[in-house]
């Protein structure tokens, strides 16, 4: 047994004993205990990466091993990690302890579902088997609906089922992209590696099989990455979750999407990516800007996150689909980035909501004076998300546009200008929120006499700003992570180069 | 192969393992019957009559002959045999369906206690053993048939008593229309299946599949009818739509035990047969085509109506009817293209398929045994009332929707990989799509269970020990068929075509 799967088999005995125990207080130190060891193995499997990966630089994944699975459909449960996925175990490890916190008094149902979901998540990021990645994927997706449904607000049975069945809808796709890539490249090998790899790094699949499955598998990523037009679910489905469930699929379900675009349908149908990006991308621009002007227009605390999410989730995609080194490293940086700035937002929205019981902008003012601590990490929180420098919005926003621009095409420059934009806008909303709800002075007699943050939501909220802070001031270590990771998938993809007459725009 | 009926030899009787264990059994089950229940003196009512323990003699046979069937390695029937000119034809792959069918018939066994323990069913319990493992023979029979002569004796022989299992509950309105409308519908669809067959020996002249493989092909217009109205008598058992018209209202007038059995055992042995002889004597290159081209149509029609008409539902028992004929969709998918992959993925698909959707009827079996309440709003707040009760359920539902880690996952992925490998990506497409509805209107019973409040909930019970076992059975099947990927490779190192 390799130790990758360590990350799979801590969420199942955290499952285990949350069945086992009986009393709040079992539940939390399960739930404590099996979150600082996925959090000190996501640690120690970052310190143990960079040593191996100064020891033999070349080889695509480390850490590989692969078991047959179901052998006559040459379904194997491959493991291994690169530089990206190790950032998104270190990301998502982060985001369940955080979680843990700030959702300290739910029952053990709540949790069971909860420590399922993580599970999904981080066999996805260690998976490199197509269908051990997508068994993973939908067994993240699934626990959402009795999450939303049984321990979220407002219309809950709404949202719930509309985000469940979107993103199923999103992996109906996927699945079926999933049989053309197989089946395109000879129906031999599941593993993503060694599809890549065939023909010494020629891709094997059919030129119309690639346009074919192509937008089908990239949609079916997609939707989960909030891609313009299928962005829908996520607004409602982020609006009506419980605060820790916010935290976990803004910060880290969105980037299974984005990773599983880049994984999956580029790196393994680079021609189609040269050829037929370009209407993503256009997507992509779509959801970056229209994303930040809607949260403009928000009153909601909920919805103004959400919104600003798909615009932010937009810039991942974005910066993948342009094809190169800088773009997709920032797009990498931005995953990181916006999982923890997102999931600080949730979780302080989550921790002001519980106590004003309302989410509405015009019903608060003047919360500074009432909880200080909460705002003063709101404006940090607020700042990271408009990209201030010395936190990680700025860094991964920067390389994403410094990337962008490389592309010296009018077709990308304008698309380019058009999202950058979106950064202009996001500094009008975050401020105009700011200034409404927590300056100026309070008025209404219940919020005054409101309490601020308990010990353990100051635990998960410094927690946050730290790795924020750290990121933004000191990016380079785990740029040069992500770089290595990126490098292989980008020049597989360069290889080839697009068809121009495929896009009209060009 | 020596056709002539001078080589009849009755050692030949003992190539047929399986269908002579299973005829001990019923035959066993008939006499024990005979002698352990007794008809009540005079004075005496029924209920203060000691239970006769025919149910503990039937589940222990049959388990008898489920455990030493299991398995083709076990029972030693791996070889592929023929007998009796050709008539009875055996392979390993038919030893796993059977079993499959048996573990289904168990399950059905034992969640059927509580409702066979009723004041009215009492009697009647014998008959119902009986009853149903003829039908059991009948769809072996069917299995193994290597000629239509059989095949149609099997099938008639499995569809005959059915009748008389829907219609068990006589004092009860619905479930006597429900035998009436399966008994005419079976009728209407025998009489087409065998219009068929007649009009396929007037083409050829012969009924030996391994015959009709050669002699028959699409070039006559005969030949086509043939092949059509065959289809047609098929669909009919499986419930493809357009032929599904009888199901909902069977489904909803059986006994909830009766339906868990109709749409699990019944279904699956037709659409696994329908495989056998659309490959077997349809196989030539130009009919395949014809038959791909019919099941095409029919597999997105019938998950499309199907969905669309389930999500309608409120009675849980029409609601899983059209749930099974959508299924029996994706089970068909199974038959595109006539592949090994595609046999190999029916057989994992109906063996998942037994687990979740028996699991599913074994709680509503048992709430409405407990509580009468067979509606879905019914259903409301039943997680706090009955927590492992709607635990069991939502694992099932959300096998049979296709959610991982659960079984259900598995078998829709392999079955759709199949249809794709053998050309169909499209239509495995619109299925994708489908299975997207299909989680919408499994959702709704989740959510009613998990989400909505009810101001009279279903009361708090303890189940019935047979339920307990069978939903053992189903939940262990549920979780462990899939993640074990050794199910898949044993079928699939079975399967020849």
């Amino acid at each position: 047994m390799n130790f990758l799967s360590i990350f799979v088999l801590i969420p199942l005995l955290m499952l285990l004993g949350l069945w086992l125990v009986k009393d709040q207080k079992g539940i939390r130190s399960v739930m404590v205990i099996g979150s600082t060891g996925l959090l000190i193995l996501s640690v120690a499997l970052t310190v143990l990466f960079l040593q191996e990966r100064a020891v033999d630089p070349t080889s695509p994944m480390l850490f590989t091993a692969s078991f047959d699975w179901i052998a006559p459909l040459h379904i194997k449960y491959s493991v291994g990690v690169d530089g990206i996925s190790v950032a998104m175990l270190l990301l998502s490890s982060i985001i369940v302890f955080t979680g843990t916190f700030v959702s300290w008094n739910m029952n053990k149902e709540y949790f069971l579902w909860f420590t399922l979901l993580s599970a999904g998540v981080f066999g996805f990021f260690i998976s490199i088997d197509m269908f051990a990645m997508f068994m993973f994927y939908e067994v993240a997706l699934i626990p959402m609906y009795l999450l939303i449904g049984v321990w979220g607000t407002g219309p809950k049975e709404y949202a719930a089922m509309k985000l469940t069945l979107m993103l199923m809808g999103g992996s109906a796709f996927l699945m079926c992209g999933i049989f053309g890539i197989f089946y395109g490249a000879g129906g031999q090998t599941m593993n993503i590696i060694d599809i890549a790899n065939q023909l010494n790094g020629a891709h094997v699949i059919d030129l119309a099989q690639q346009h074919i499955w192509f937008p089908l598998t990239f949609a079916g990523f997609g939707v989960l990455g909030a891609l313009f037009p299928f962005h829908t679910w996520s607004p409602d489905g982020h609006a009506s979750a419980p605060t820790a469930v916010s935290m976990l699929h803004a910060g880290v379900l969105m980037k299974l999407g984005g990773y599983g675009c880049f994984r999956i349908a580029m790196y393994l149908m680079p021609q189609a990516a040269q050829d037929l990006g370009w209407i993503f991308l256009i997507l992509t621009g779509i959801s970056v800007v229209y994303g930040a002007f809607s949260a403009c227009v928000q009153t909601d605390l909920k919805y103004i996150n959400a919104y600003s999410s798909v615009s932010h989730c937009g810039l991942v995609l974005f910066g993948i689909l342009m094809i190169n080194q800088v773009a997709a490293t920032g797009a990498v940086l931005q995953m990181l980035s916006h999982g923890l700035t997102t999931a600080l937002f949730f979780a302080l929205i989550g921790m002001i909501y519980g106590r004003t019981h309302t989410r509405d902008i015009r019903e608060m003012t003047g919360l500074m004076r009432i909880m200080p601590f909460l705002s003063v990490c709101y404006v940090i929180a607020g700042l990271a998300n408009l990209g201030l420098p010395g936190f990680s919005g700025f860094v991964a926003e920067m390389t994403i546009f410094v990337g962008s621009f490389a592309q010296a095409d009018t077709f990308h420059r304008v698309l380019t200008i058009a999202a950058c934009t979106s950064i202009v806008v996001t500094a009008v909303y975050i401020l105009r929120l700011v200034g409404k709800i927590l300056y100026g002075v309070c008025t209404d007699e219940h919020h005054l006499k409101l309490s601020d943050a308990t010990w353990e939501e100051r635990f998960a909220v410094i927690c946050l700003i730290f790795c924020i802070a750290g990121l933004g001031t000191a990016p380079f270590w785990i740029s040069n992570l992500i770089d290595g990771g990126v490098a292989p998938i980008i020049s597989n993809i360069t290889k080839f180069t697009a068809d121009a007459s495929l896009n009209p725009f060009m | 192969m020596d056709y002539s009926l001078s080589s009849l030899d009755y050692s030949q009787f003992l190539n047929m393992r399986e269908e002579l264990s299973l005829m001990l059994v019923i035959l066993l089950v008939f006499v024990a019957d005979l002698f352990l229940c007794k008809e009540p003196k005079d004075g005496e009512s029924l209920s203060a009559q000691k239970k006769s323990p025919i149910a503990w003699v039937t589940l222990t046979l049959f388990t008898v002959h489920t455990l030493i069937n299991l398995l083709p390695c076990l029972n030693g029937s791996m070889d592929t045999i023929s007998a009796f000119g050709g008539m009875y034809q055996h392979t390993a792959m038919m030893t796993v369906v059977k079993s499959v069918l048996n573990v289904g018939t168990l399950v059905v066994f034992l969640m059927a206690g509580g409702w066979l323990n009723r004041e009215e069913n009492r009697v009647k319990r014998g008959e119902f053993y009986t009853i149903t493992l003829f039908t059991l023979l009948g769809m072996y029979f069917m299995i193994s048939s290597g000629h239509f002569l059989m095949f149609f004796i099997g099938l008639e022989m499995a569809s005959v008593p059915m009748a008389a299992l829907v219609a068990f509950d006589k004092y009860r309105y619905e479930s006597a229309e429900a035998g009436a409308k399966f008994v005419l519908l079976a009728i209407f669809s025998s009489g087409l299946l065998l219009y068929g067959i007649s009009l396929i020996y007037g083409a050829t002249g012969t009924l030996y599949f391994e015959r009709l493989r050669l002699a028959f092909s699409a070039d006559s217009l005969i030949n086509l009818i043939g092949l059509t109205f065959f289809l047609t008598g098929m669909g009919f058992k499986i419930s493809l739509v357009p032929f599904h018209l009888w199901t909902a209202d069977t489904y909803q007038g059986a006994p909830t035990v009766v339906t868990s059995y109709l749409s699990v055992i019944s279904k699956g042995s037709a659409a696994f047969v329908l495989f056998t002889v659309l490959v077997k004597a349809f196989g030539a290159d130009d009919l395949a085509v014809e038959w791909n081209r019919a099941l095409f149509w029919i597999i997105i029609v019938t998950i499309t109506v199907a969905n669309l008409f389930a999500i309608q539902q409120q009675n849980l028992k029409r609601f899983m009817a059209f749930s099974a004929i959508s299924q029996a969709g994706y089970l068909v998918l199974g038959i595109m293209g006539g592949t090994a992959q595609g046999q190999t993925a029916l057989v994992y698909y109906l063996l998942v398929y037994m687990a979740a959707n028996l699991g599913a009827f074994a709680v509503i079996n048992v709430i409405e045994q407990q509580s009468g309440k067979i509606r879905i709003d019914d259903y409301d707040g039943l997680y706090n009332t009955n927590p492992k009760l709607s635990f069991l359920m939502t694992l099932c539902l959300f096998s049979l929707a296709g959610i991982p880690p659960f079984a259900g996952m598995f078998s829709k992925f392999f079955i759709f990989m199949a249809a794709f490998n053998a050309g169909y990506p499209w239509l495995v497409l619109i299925a994708l799509i489908n299975t997207v509805l299909s989680l919408y209107y499994y959702l709704l019973i989740v959510k009613a269970m998990y989400i909505k409040t009810n101001a009279s909930p279903i009361a708090t019970f303890r189940s019935d020990n047979g339920t307990r076992a069978a939903l053992v059975i189903c939940t262990l099947g549920v979780v462990l068929f899939g993640i074990m990927g050794v199910c898949y490779s044993y079928i699939d190192s079975l399967s020849i075509l």
